[in-house]
């Protein structure tokens, strides 16, 4: 429970894409509890209007989305000028080896696996936002 | 020939001188004539001119034959010459009568008989007789009478004169005989192919045929070779008759060798001579030569004909006798017959078949032999119709007289010929059959068997194409369950992660205290529903990754790595389940200088943790110890865990490798845990070429060892 932006006036501002519910609010309010700004979107096509919008600092982009998919949003996003710079982590319960590597296609900077616990995709967060290389994290749950 | 006397030559002469003078000219006349009738001619004619007669008729009478060889008349009519004719048999003719009388007679008117037309006073002077005396030889008739002693004188001249002729004619008749019998016996001893030679008794030349002439004599023209080879002859035949003087006993033979002058060759001779006694030459000898050269040839010829022929006659008697032993080995029945069916040779065995046992003079094998002949003879005959050929093969059903069974044969008849292409016998070989038809009778049921069997087999086939069908189509209907499955469970893995993402989420919030702290009751309720949490997706995790593998969705990537390290970093992971089990001590051993590991990092790490957590899970209390190994003669490595702790009972140790499998089901309710670890580990193993083995007792602890090749294949 630390503070995301110690010494920071302005808070990170977070895009949370997940179509259930559950699991965008518990991001979204651990994320909260974690010193971040959320926004949040049920699919794809709100993604996008709200990284528009909002032009937000990152995008937790759950890729198996109503309306539009995930992969199809990040491909978008990052074809635009406006928001190519956003990363954009993946979060999947699909764990099979072809989601990582479609995430990575679609222009993805890192992928996580669900479950992911909330204090693990903070620091993913934060990493991702000092500049840290994109890395891969398997989707392997606590044991 | 009335001229022939020259009337006024002596004009100046007394008659009596005139009388001798006409008398001399006659004789002279006669002297001067060869011809007898010239010679009657002249007497007649003198007569009529001389003597006066005015008839005269002369004739002469051949002392052969007995008739009539000349006739000279004058002042005879010509009918009354024509009617003379003297029949010596009819002795009571005149004429004849005149011929058989010494004195003249006179032929008076009576004496005409047989109209003869001898009219007249004729007197008949008959001839002298003939040297020999044995018959008149003609008559002189004439007219008047007065003229008798000029008749008679004249008839004696003529007479003698005819004698005359008539001996000197006989005389050159026999030379002229002799001469030709002479001729011809020098033909005949000419034609004579052996020379043949009359000699004195030292051998000089009497008369010799042309044959002996070739041998025994040379003219002076010819050559030198043939001079010399003459002599040579001459001294050969010598000396062979000088041998023979020694010996006087008639004929001899012997054998002499001459040379043959035109050729030099030898010329051998039989010699045949015999010694002739003449009352005027002597002793002489006749020999013959003949030539035997040829003859002795064709003697020695035929001699070495006969003893060629004697050895050919005792080869063929060997050779018979060979052949006999060679067809009475054969087993098989061999018979040999005339063309006319007769059996001129047969073997043994052919013997049993075509003659009636001795041992068995039964009605019955005498049957079965004749029926054999029968067949036999039947059979053989047809070899001899037309368009039969050389050979004739067949089957004939014979009795063996022996058990009366019956005897199927096969025969082949042969014709023999001889050089000239003639027929002289047929050989006929028999072959029992009673083998062959029983084999092809057992070869059928083979066949029908072996039909049967292949139909069968042909069902077996199809039915097994059949089932082969099915299964594969029941194996791709599995693999396509077995894909949906597998995909299912991606799905549902996801359908459960999904939520449990959010479980784990907030209960990691609560604990963290995110919505204020809880009391310890409430954190130690918490801790409970995190460990269930992670419980449940461990097991969602162990089923994703069966799935994974058997939807062969697990890539292995193959990398060199330290074994030390993975294992420090195990330790490492498993360090709090260590600590919070407080009666277990972990220890290493590992092989120092142990090679590198070439393999899939992440999955030999995944297998040995599993295998380490397990280790732990069911040892209470003891040692768990990590055993890493190389082994250099089978290039493995081997990575063990060991454990002291309840261990596995021997017929469950291929259990446990069972999907959702333990050892115990009471276990799993004390030991938690889905059974699906050491099933993924094994799965996981042999992805690597690799296995795990099992060393274990119930109550003894186990070892579980990892064994994977050492720089395996890459994969």
């Amino acid at each position: 429970m630390t503070s995301a932006t110690a010494g920071s006036t302005k808070k990170p501002l977070v895009l949370v894409v997940d179509d259930f519910a559950d699991n965008r609010e518990m991001y979204s309010e651990y994320l909260s509890f974690s010193g971040y700004e959320v926004i949040e979107a049920k699919n794809g096509k709100e993604a996008i209007d709200a990284a528009y919008a909002r032009l937000p600092d990152i995008i937790i982009m759950d890729l198996s989305l109503p309306v539009m998919d995930g992969w199809e949003a990040t491909r978008r996003l990052k074809a635009d000028d406006r928001t190519r710079r956003i990363p954009v982590v993946a979060l999947t319960g699909h764990a099979l080896a072809g989601h990582s590597k479609g995430a990575r296609e679609a222009g993805c900077d890192s992928f996580l696996a669900k479950p992911c616990l909330p204090d693990q995709l903070v620091a993913e967060i934060r990493r991702m936002l000092e500049g840290g290389k994109a890395t891969i994290v398997k989707a392997k749950g606590a044991r | 020939m009335s001229a022939a006397f020259p009337t006024q030559a002596r004009v100046a002469e007394s008659p009596r001188e005139a009388a001798a003078s006409a008398r001399l000219m006659l004789a002279e006349l006669l002297l001067a004539s060869e011809e007898a009738g010239e010679c009657a001619q002249a007497v007649v004619d003198w007569l009529a001119e001389r003597a006066g007669a005015r008839k005269v008729l002369c004739a002469l009478i051949d002392a052969g034959s007995g008739t009539v060889e000349h006739l000279a008349a004058s002042g005879v009519p010509e009918d009354t010459i024509a009617s003379v004719h003297l029949a010596l048999e009819e002795s009571g003719h005149p004429l004849v009568f005149a011929l058989a009388s010494r004195e003249p007679v006179a032929l008076g008117k009576g004496a005409r008989r047989n109209g003869d037309g001898l009219r007249g006073d004729f007197l008949a002077i008959p001839l002298p007789l003939s040297e020999k005396r044995e018959a008149r030889q003609g008559l002189l008739l004439v007219s008047p009478a007065r003229c008798a002693p000029d008749a008679k004188w004249a008839a004696e001249m003529l007479g003698q004169k005819i004698a005359r002729l008539r001996a000197v004619s006989a005389r050159l008749e026999s030379e002229h005989k002799l001469q030709r019998e002479r001729e011809l016996l020098l033909n005949i001893i000419n034609a004579s192919p052996d020379p043949i030679l009359l000699t004195d008794p030292e051998g000089r030349m009497i008369i010799s045929n042309a044959r002996a002439d070739a041998l025994f004599s040379a003219r002076e023209s010819e050559s030198e070779g043939r001079h010399r080879a003459v002599t040579l002859n001459n001294m050969l035949f010598s000396a062979a008759l000088s041998q023979q003087a020694i010996d006087e006993s008639g004929a001899y033979r012997r054998e002499l060798l001459l040379v043959s002058p035109s050729e030099g060759s030898d010329l051998l001779f039989e010699l045949l001579s015999s010694v002739v006694q003449h009352p005027r030459e002597g002793t002489c000898v006749v020999s013959i030569l003949r030539n035997v050269t040829d003859l002795r040839a064709a003697t020695e010829q035929i001699e070495e004909n006969y003893r060629r022929l004697k050895m050919a006659e005792a080869d063929v008697r060997a050779e018979r006798d060979r052949l006999d032993l060679i067809i009475d080995s054969v087993a098989d029945p061999i018979l040999v017959t005339d063309p006319s069916g007769k059996i001129l040779l047969m073997n043994s065995p052919a013997e049993r078949l075509f003659t009636a046992p001795e041992s068995d003079q039964s009605a019955e094998a005498e049957r079965a032999v004749r029926s054999n002949d029968a067949h036999f003879s039947s059979f053989v005959s047809n070899l001899f119709l037309a368009g039969a050929g050389l050979r004739l093969r067949g089957e004939i059903s014979l009795i063996d007289p022996a058990t009366k069974q019956p005897l199927p044969v096969e025969a082949v008849a042969g014709k023999v010929l001889s050089e000239h292409g003639e027929l002289t016998a047929v050989a006929t070989i028999l072959h029992d059959r009673t083998e062959a038809l029983e084999k092809a009778r057992l070869y059928e049921q083979l066949k029908a068997g072996s039909e049967q069997l292949e139909e069968k087999v042909r069902e077996a086939t199809a039915e097994l194409v059949r089932r082969n069908e099915l299964l594969q189509r029941q194996h791709l209907e599995l693999e396509q369950a077995s894909q949906l499955k597998s995909q299912f469970l991606a799905n549902m893995s996801h359908e459960f992660r999904t939520p449990l993402n959010a479980i784990l989420g907030y209960t990691s919030m609560l604990l963290q205290g995110v919505s204020g702290e809880m009391s310890p009751p409430q954190k130690s309720k918490m801790l409970r529903v995190d460990s269930n949490a992670r419980h449940l997706l461990s097991i969602i995790n162990d089923i994703l990754d069966i799935s994974r593998i058997e939807a062969g969705k697990m890539p292995v990537h193959v990398e060199e790595f330290e074994v030390p390290a993975l294992i420090s970093e195990l330790l490492a992971e498993v360090e709090p389940l260590i600590q919070k089990a407080s009666k277990l001590v972990a220890s290493t051993d590992i092989q120092p200088g142990l090679p590198p590991a070439w393999s899939d990092r992440q999955k030999v790490k995944q297998i040995v943790l599993n295998l380490l957590t397990n280790a732990i899970k069911f040892t209470s209390e003891g040692t768990v110890k990590v055993i890493a190994r190389s082994d250099d003669e089978r290039r493995e490595l081997r990575i063990s865990v060991q454990d002291t702790g309840i261990g596995i009972a021997a017929q469950d140790h291929d259990k446990v490798f069972e999907d959702f499998r333990q050892a115990d089901s009471s276990v799993t309710r004390e030991y938690g845990g889905a059974g699906l670890g050491l099933a993924i580990c094994r799965r996981l193993a042999r992805m690597l070429d690799g296995r795990i083995d099992l060393h274990s007792e119930a109550g003894a602890g186990s070892t579980f060892t990892l064994v994977l090749p050492r720089k395996g294949k890459r994969r």
